[in-house]
């Protein structure tokens, strides 16, 4: 340590680590997923000189839109009150019910999708067997269900942690002036967690926007946005990809940088109060009711449509036939090396991600590089965030294919180091940035050398940033379908097995992906929930 | 003007007893000070009778009202936060109509009292800068205009001066006081300075460990501590340990170590009891050379402090005890260190405690 440390005080080494994080993430973040949709410019024109074609990519981008506009919406209303019951509520059980939240995250969203259709479509199973008929058919109201179900974990995940971190002596101070709860809410403790609403709804609509697999899966045979027009036109040729990709990636960018200059401007509607009416809406009753919608909501769209899919594995157990499920030859060897082969490829990447990100994260929070390059940087890493992943997929397989000699692992651990990245390098500087740089100096003035004081003081006090950037980045790992199938020939993830199950291309039964899913969830869940019990002592 | 009454109230944060059946009584008008260390409940007990948290046992009333049950924001309070907790969103005119417009005044009244309050802080002019463009004496000066603007007859004060500079602190209690008497208020401020408590208040409660030890004007307080821990906490005093070898009706006589043997007013304490014996440094008078005569007690000076005002001396007293003593910078001669003094006391100044069955680093300690 005391060599690292001496060693870190040298202007070279530094200049040497902030050197090799740029260019890991020029070199694997930020240009295989677009270099490969730019090689293919060209070809673009194909789009142009087709009029019907151009209509329905427009359209396509529109729904696109529209969709990741309307769900982030939906997301931070449904998602807020959330947040808020787990965030202040003292019961013990609050730690299971922030674990469920994260069920529709963790699992892959291809078998996410199947298990909406199973519910929503399916005439013989879930709630439309109530009604002998298809209670909602495949198409844009699936879409937005599904998309509401896969990014409303990120909005409560964001918040729960703003809403802890938050200092409630402002929400004090105003219920000592006379405020009743929801006014001191709405008028102090909203707009001073604003900029995690902000980072909470650039989140969800980039997963809004980036999703495909899943999507492909409930849009039925009609309805279009990007990704699905991208896969749909993908086998005739490239242009429509680079087409939309682009496109898709110019706006969110523009979006991002209008809510980077105007979001610290947006003023919340706070002059306003109706003192009598938010009294009434305080009342316990009304909370406790509020409370009940919440969770009713997220057990009837989120919850019991993302968990369908596991409901054969449970009648496999009570009828009896549970062992006969378990013991299919060929099945289950492939399933755990499968799982294996994901968990271990979550690790490598969310090993890698941390050592090469925690650089950058510094570089963006204490703007080492100057005011505009952070500014640069901290919109650049956005963007693989955006890109829709069967876009990202194929533009990395045309970038890493032309590259000889990679096993591939590797191809997997790339793609996936891409659209993680920036999850982790969010989560950090954002921490980093709160940190008051003046305990850095002190440990300085101390006589600390700059890799001690990242050792002593960084480290420790962004810690639980840290752990829930790698969450975040391991599940996304784990789970993520659309861009492993563009990479992988020979290898299969665990979501990429759970397609071929739910696709038939490897027969399987029920109660087989039942179970496959249910014991991706089961482990995934151990593992968040451990991890979050030691991040969230308090309980 | 309401008047405050705590009574029995305990409150533990997990195994940690904060509060500790503690009962009080503030009396409509007065100027309250709640005065400990850190940790020792003052601020905990202040947040109960604000709202901010629950009691586990014991009643609290405002006025004749049982505020168990009432939420904070209609118990009628003003509260001034440590940190202040000025709404980083708003200006300072928000800020200080907040309460105002949340308890839905009209637009003419809040309009008059927002400036009412921000005149009488002499901010008025800086009605449109955001706390971060305020100084820490302004932004005390807002938050106190912010509680008062919301009409409260009972200010609860945290710590408001402990953010402050020595300078604006001195001229800001000062303020303070006269704002409360004025707008004929009752105030219940938390202190750690006993300098500030005892400039402040008409009546100082002085807090151990969720306990409230002693309340009294600050004259009591000083003049005649009833817990050895007062005596330590309010003004300084030098303890030194002892046994009763006399006693008659007004006065006791202590062998110190050394046998050493002082006189001091008392009339409760019986021969053979052991003590702890209390001198204040600044009752001490001190002569050069080696005198005899009531309560006089010879010694070496050790160290020699100037503080400004004052000279404090260490001396090493014969029977190897040490004492201090400090004297007024410009009255009298200084004397040097190494020299050779007699300090000595008039025995109706100078208290006696009763041994605490603790031990006496014990019951001194401050956390």
């Amino acid at each position: 340590m005391k060599f690292l440390d001496s060693l870190s005080s040298k202007p070279i080494t530094r200049y040497l680590i902030y050197s090799f994080s740029i260019i890991f993430f020029f070199a694997l973040i930020l240009i295989p997923p677009i270099v490969g949709i730019l090689f293919k410019w060209n070809v673009v024109n194909e789009i142009f000189s087709n009029p019907s074609l151009m209509s329905r990519a427009l359209s396509a981008i529109y729904a696109s839109f529209a969709i990741a506009i309307f769900v982030s919406i939906i997301d931070i209303v449904a998602g807020l009150p959330m947040a808020w019951f787990i965030a202040r509520g003292k019961s013990r059980w609050l730690n299971i019910l922030d674990g469920l939240v994260d069920i529709s995250f963790i699992l892959p969203t291809v078998t996410l999708g199947y298990s909406l259709m199973l519910f929503w479509s399916n005439k013989s199973q879930g709630i439309s067997s109530l009604f002998g008929e298809s209670l909602i058919s495949p198409g844009w109201l699936l879409v937005i269900l599904l998309h509401f179900a896969f990014s409303y974990p990120v909005v409560v995940r964001v918040m729960v942690g703003a809403i802890l971190d938050y200092q409630r002596v402002y929400e004090e101070a105003a219920r000592t002036l006379g405020a009743a709860p929801l006014t001191a809410d709405r008028t102090v403790t909203l707009p001073v967690l604003k900029p995690s609403l902000i980072a909470s709804f650039v989140l969800a609509f980039a997963r809004s926007i980036s999703e495909t697999g899943a999507t492909m899966m409930v849009a039925g045979a009609f309805f279009e946005n990007g990704p699905i027009f991208i896969k749909k036109t993908a086998d005739l040729s490239m242009g429509p990809m680079v087409f939309v990709s682009l496109i898709l990636i110019v706006i969110s960018c523009l979006i991002f940088v209008i809510i980077n200059l105007l979001g610290t401007r947006l003023k919340m509607p706070i002059n306003k109060i109706w003192p009598l009416a938010e009294r009434k809406l305080s009342d316990h009753k009304l909370v406790n009711f509020r409370d009940s919608v919440t969770i009713l909501l997220f057990l009837l769209l989120i919850l019991i449509p993302s968990l369908f899919v596991v409901l054969p594995a449970a009648r496999a157990v009570f009828n009896g036939t549970l062992n006969q499920a378990m013991t299919r030859v060929g099945v289950w060897q492939d399933y755990w090396q499968s799982l294996i082969l994901s968990y271990l490829i979550g690790l490598i990447v969310t090993l890698l991600n941390t050592i090469a990100g925690l650089p950058m994260a510094i570089l963006i929070a204490r703007k080492r590089a100057g005011r505009l390059v952070s500014t640069v940087l901290d919109v650049l890493i956005n963007i693989p965030l955006i890109i829709p992943t069967i876009a990202l997929g194929v533009s990395l397989s045309l970038f890493w294919k032309n590259v000889p000699f990679i096993p591939e692992i590797w191809l997997i651990i790339f793609a996936h180091l891409s659209f993680t990245y920036p999850y982790f390098v969010r989560s950090m500087s954002a921490a980093i940035e709160r940190l008051h740089i003046d305990l850095e100096n002190a440990a300085r003035i101390l006589g600390a050398r700059p890799f001690a004081v990242f050792r002593t003081i960084i480290l420790p006090l962004t810690k639980y940033s840290l752990i829930a950037g790698a969450v975040i980045m391991f599940t996304r790992s784990v789970n993520e379908t659309g861009a492993t199938l563009a990479v992988v020939t020979q290898l299969k993830t665990i979501p990429v097995l759970l397609v071929d199950w739910v696709n038939g291309k490897v027969p399987a039964t029920a109660a087989e992906i039942g179970l496959g899913c249910g014991f991706l969830i089961i482990l995934s869940f151990i593992i968040l929930l451990i991890l979050r019990l030691i991040v969230r002592g308090r309980y | 003007m309401p008047e405050v009454r705590v009574v029995d109230v305990t409150k533990k944060f997990g195994k940690i007893m904060a509060v500790d059946r503690t009962s009080l009584h503030v009396h409509d008008g007065e100027y309250f000070s709640l005065l400990g260390p850190s940790g020792c409940g003052k601020t905990t007990l202040l947040r109960l009778i604000a709202g901010l948290v629950e009691p586990d046992e014991g009643e609290i009333y405002i006025g004749d009202r049982l505020v168990n049950d009432v939420p904070p924001e209609d118990r009628g309070i003003g509260f001034v936060f440590q940190t202040f907790a000025l709404f980083p969103h708003m200006n300072a005119w928000k800020n200080v109509t907040y309460g105002p417009r949340v308890k839905a005044w009209n637009e003419e009244k809040t309009t008059r009292i927002g400036r009412e309050m921000l005149e009488m802080v002499r901010l008025y002019e800086r009605l449109d800068a955001f706390p971060h463009e305020l100084s820490g004496g302004m932004m005390q000066r807002i938050a106190l205009a912010r509680a008062l603007a919301a009409g409260a007859e009972l200010l609860l004060l945290d710590e408001p001066l402990g953010q402050l500079d020595a300078k604006v602190r001195n001229e800001l209690r000062y303020e303070l006081r006269k704002m409360v008497k004025d707008l004929k208020l009752t105030a219940i401020h938390v202190t750690h300075d006993q300098a500030e408590a005892m400039a402040i208040s008409d009546r100082i409660a002085v807090m151990k460990k969720g306990k409230i030890l002693q309340v009294g004007t600050p004259e009591e307080l000083y003049m005649n501590p009833q817990h050895i821990f007062v005596a330590h906490f309010v003004g300084e005093s030098n303890f030194l340990e002892g046994h009763i070898v006399k006693s008659d009706k007004k006065e006791v006589a202590i062998e110190l170590r050394g046998g050493l043997t002082v006189r001091a007013s008392d009339k409760t304490k019986k021969l053979g009891d052991r003590v702890v014996f209390a001198v204040r440094p600044e009752i001490f008078s001190m002569e050069e050379g080696r005198k005899g005569g009531v309560n006089s007690m010879s010694g070496i000076i050790e160290r020699v402090m100037f503080e400004g005002t004052n000279i404090r001396y260490d001396v090493r007293l014969e029977n190897e005890d040490l004492v201090v003593v400090v004297r007024p910078a410009l009255v009298g001669k200084w004397l040097n260190q190494s020299e050779k003094v007699t300090v000595s006391f008039p025995p109706d100044k100078s208290f006696v405690f009763a041994y605490p069955s603790k031990g006496l680093t014990e019951e001194l300690a401050l956390e």
